[in-house]
C-alpha cells in the first residue's frame, strides 16, 4: 500500500469482501431452514446435521486442496495449456493465513468457500429422508470443493479456458453454481431412488406435503437476503484500467483511469445496475411462479429464487425489463420440466432444487448467449465473444459433464458399497429414531426422578 | 455487431454509458413490462374469481362449523 488511495482501494476491497461473507452465511440458514421444513416430523433432525455437517466438511477441503484446484485448473489442464502455477493458493502457502502484506486472501478464499457450501447444500435438499448423512457427506466434499472449483476455474475465471475460447458468461453464476449442483443432485437421485410412498402402484406421483411451509418459505426468504451477499460477492468492487493490468500481467485493452465494479471476468458493470436486475428478475420469477403454480406458496417463493437464477448469467448487462422477462421464462421452464421428469422418470425431487437450481441455470445460460450475442467477454485482447454455441457448450459441461455425470457415478460406487441409502425399516420409523428413542428415555427417566421427589 | 454495443472493451470509460443489450428499445421494453404486470392482475384475477365460486359451493354449514372451531 504506496499511497493513501492504495490503502483505502485494499482496506475497503477487504472489508467489501468480509461482509459479502457474513450476508452469504444467511444462505445456509436458510436452506436449513427450508430442508427442515419440508421434511417430515420423524427425519428433522437427520436433515438439519446431514446439511449442517456439510460446513466444515467442504471448509476444510475448501482449504486443503478446493482453492488451489480454482487457480491451478484454469487451463482444464491439457485444454488450454497445462496446470497453473498456483502455489500461492496451496494450503501451505505463507498467505494462507495472517500475513500483513496480503489483505485479500482471506476474505476472497471465503466468498468463494461460501458458493462452494451453497453447491452442496442445493444437493442436499433433493436427498432428504432416505439417503445416508455419510454418503451424502462424501458427495458434498466432491460438488463442494472439487467439482464446482473446477467448472469456475474453466468458466468463472478472468483466465479460464472456457471464457478464453468459448466466450462463456456467467456473470453470477447460473450454470457454474446452479446449473452443475441441480445436474449434481439429479445424477445422485437417478440411483438413490424415490421416498417409499412417493410413486403409486400405477406410477403416479403423490405430493409429500412440507410439515411446515412457514418454515420452508421464510428459509426461502433468507436465502433471497444471503443472495444479496452473492451478488456483491461476485464482483470485483473497485479496480481500473491499470488495477487490471497488475492483476493478470496482461496489458488489458480497456483504456483511461476510470474506477468501476467489474463481473470476476473484470467486465465492467455496477452494483447500481445489478441491484435493478436482482430486484426485477426476483418480480418476474415471482409474479411468473405464482401463476403457474395457481398461488402454491412453496413453488412461488421457489420461482423467486428461479427467476434470480435464470437472469443470472447475465445479470452484469441486461436491462432491468429483460431480467424480468428472463426470470419469468426460466420459472415456466423450470417448473414444467420438474413434474414432466418427475413423471416420465419417477425422480422424487424433494424440494425441486434440480428444477429451481439445475434447469434455470442450464436455460439462464443459454438464452444469455442471445442476448449477449458479440459482447465481449473480457477486457484483455485475444478472448472469443459471447455467443449461443459457447453458452450452450457451457451448459452441457456446467449440468451434464462436471454435474450429473460425477454424480451419478460415485452414487453407483456407493451404492454398490451398500452405503448410499438408509434401510428401509429406518426411513419407515424414521431417521431420526435413534435420537428419539435416546429423547423420550431422558424425559421418562427425569419425569421418574421428579415424581420420586414429590412422595 | 454485439447486441449490446460494444465489440471489445478497448474503451475509455469515462466515455461509456448505457451498456445494456438493444438500447434504444426502451418504450417498447416499458410496453410489454406493462403488458406483463396487467396481464398479472387480470389472470389472477380470474383465477382467484374461479377458486372463490368453488369454495362458495363446497362450503356447508357443518364445515363452516368446523372452521369456526379450528379458530
Amino acid at each position: 500500500m504506496g499511497n493513501n488511495l492504495d490503502a483505502l482501494t485494499t482496506i475497503f476491497t477487504e472489508f467489501y469482501y468480509w461482509v459479502t461473507v457474513v450476508f452469504m452465511f444467511l444462505i445456509h440458514a436458510g436452506f436449513l431452514m427450508y430442508e427442515v421444513g419440508a421434511s417430515r416430523r420423524r427425519n428433522h433432525m437427520h436433515t438439519l446435521m446431514k446439511n449442517a455437517m456439510l460446513i466444515p466438511l467442504v471448509t476444510v477441503t475448501w482449504f486443503l486442496f478446493g482453492w488451489w484446484i480454482y487457480f491451478a485448473f484454469i487451463n482444464g489442464p491439457g485444454i488450454n495449456g497445462g496446470l497453473a502455477d498456483a502455489g500461492f493458493a496451496a494450503p501451505f502457502a505463507d498467505i494462507m493465513g495472517v500475513n500483513l502484506q496480503d489483505h485479500i486472501s482471506g476474505v476472497f478464499w471465503a466468498a468463494f468457500l461460501l458458493f462452494s457450501w451453497t453447491a452442496a447444500s442445493i444437493v442436499s435438499g433433493s436427498v432428504i429422508e432416505r439417503i445416508r448423512s455419510g454418503a451424502f457427506w462424501i458427495h458434498a466434499v466432491l460438488i463442494g470443493s472439487v467439482f464446482w472449483t473446477i467448472d469456475a476455474a474453466w468458466g468463472w475465471s478472468a483466465s479460464g479456458w472456457m471464457v478464453q475460447l468459448l466466450g462463456y458468461h456467467d456473470a453470477y453464476a447460473s450454470g457454474v453454481i446452479h446449473a452443475i449442483a441441480g445436474g449434481y443432485a439429479l445424477g445422485v437421485l437417478v440411483v438413490l431412488g424415490p421416498r417409499l410412498g412417493k410413486f403409486a402402484a400405477d406410477g403416479t406421483p403423490r405430493d409429500i406435503p412440507p410439515h411446515n411451509p412457514w418454515m420452508v418459505v421464510l428459509g426461502l426468504f433468507m436465502i433471497y437476503t444471503g443472495f444479496w451477499g452473492f451478488y456483491a460477492a461476485c464482483n470485483v468492487p473497485i479496480i481500473n484500467a491499470a488495477g487490471i493490468g497488475g492483476l493478470m500481467g496482461v496489458t488489458p485493452e480497456l483504456v483511461g483511469e476510470t474506477f468501476t465494479a467489474t463481473t470476476i471476468y473484470l467486465t465492467p458493470t455496477t452494483l447500481s445496475g445489478i441491484t435493478f436486475n436482482f430486484l426485477m428478475s426476483l418480480s418476474g420469477g415471482l409474479m411468473v411462479a405464482y401463476l403457474i403454480s395457481k398461488g402454491d406458496a412453496f413453488w412461488t417463493f421457489s420461482g423467486g429464487l428461479a427467476g434470480i437464477i435464470t437472469a443470472s448469467a447475465g445479470n452484469d448487462l441486461y436491462h432491468p425489463i429483460q431480467a424480468m422477462i428472463i426470470g419469468g421464462i426460466g420459472v415456466a421452464i423450470a417448473y414444467k420440466m420438474h413434474f414432466w421428469v418427475e413423471r416420465r422418470f419417477k425422480i422424487d425431487d424433494a424440494v425441486g432444487a434440480v428444477a429451481v437450481h439445475g434447469y434455470a441455470g442450464f436455460v439462464g445460460v443459454v438464452i444469455c448467449g442471445f442476448m449477449l450475442w458479440g459482447a465481449p467477454s473480457s477486457p484483455l485482447p485475444g478472448y472469443a465473444t459471447i455467443n449461443p454455441i459457447g453458452q450452450f457448450i457451457g451448459a452441457v459441461i456446467m449440468f451434464g459433464v462436471l454435474g450429473f455425470l460425477p454424480a451419478w457415478i460415485v452414487s453407483k460406487i456407493l451404492d454398490k458399497a451398500g452405503i448410499l441409502r438408509v434401510p428401509q425399516r429406518a426411513e419407515l420409523q424414521g431417521l431420526d429414531y435413534h435420537d428419539e428413542a435416546a429423547y423420550n428415555a431422558a424425559v421418562a427417566d427425569v419425569q421418574a426422578a421428579e415424581k420420586a421427589a414429590l412422595k | 455487431m454485439s447486441t449490446m454495443g460494444l465489440d471489445s472493451w478497448a474503451v475509455d470509460l469515462k466515455d461509456v454509458g448505457t451498456v445494456y443489450p438493444f438500447a434504444g428499445s426502451e418504450v417498447l421494453m416499458v410496453i410489454i413490462c406493462l403488458v406483463f404486470w396487467l396481464g398479472f392482475h387480470v389472470y389472477q384475477l380470474k383465477a382467484e374469481n374461479a377458486q372463490w365460486d368453488d369454495s362458495s359451493h363446497d362450503a356447508d354449514d357443518a364445515s363452516a362449523s368446523d372452521s369456526i372451531d379450528r379458530y
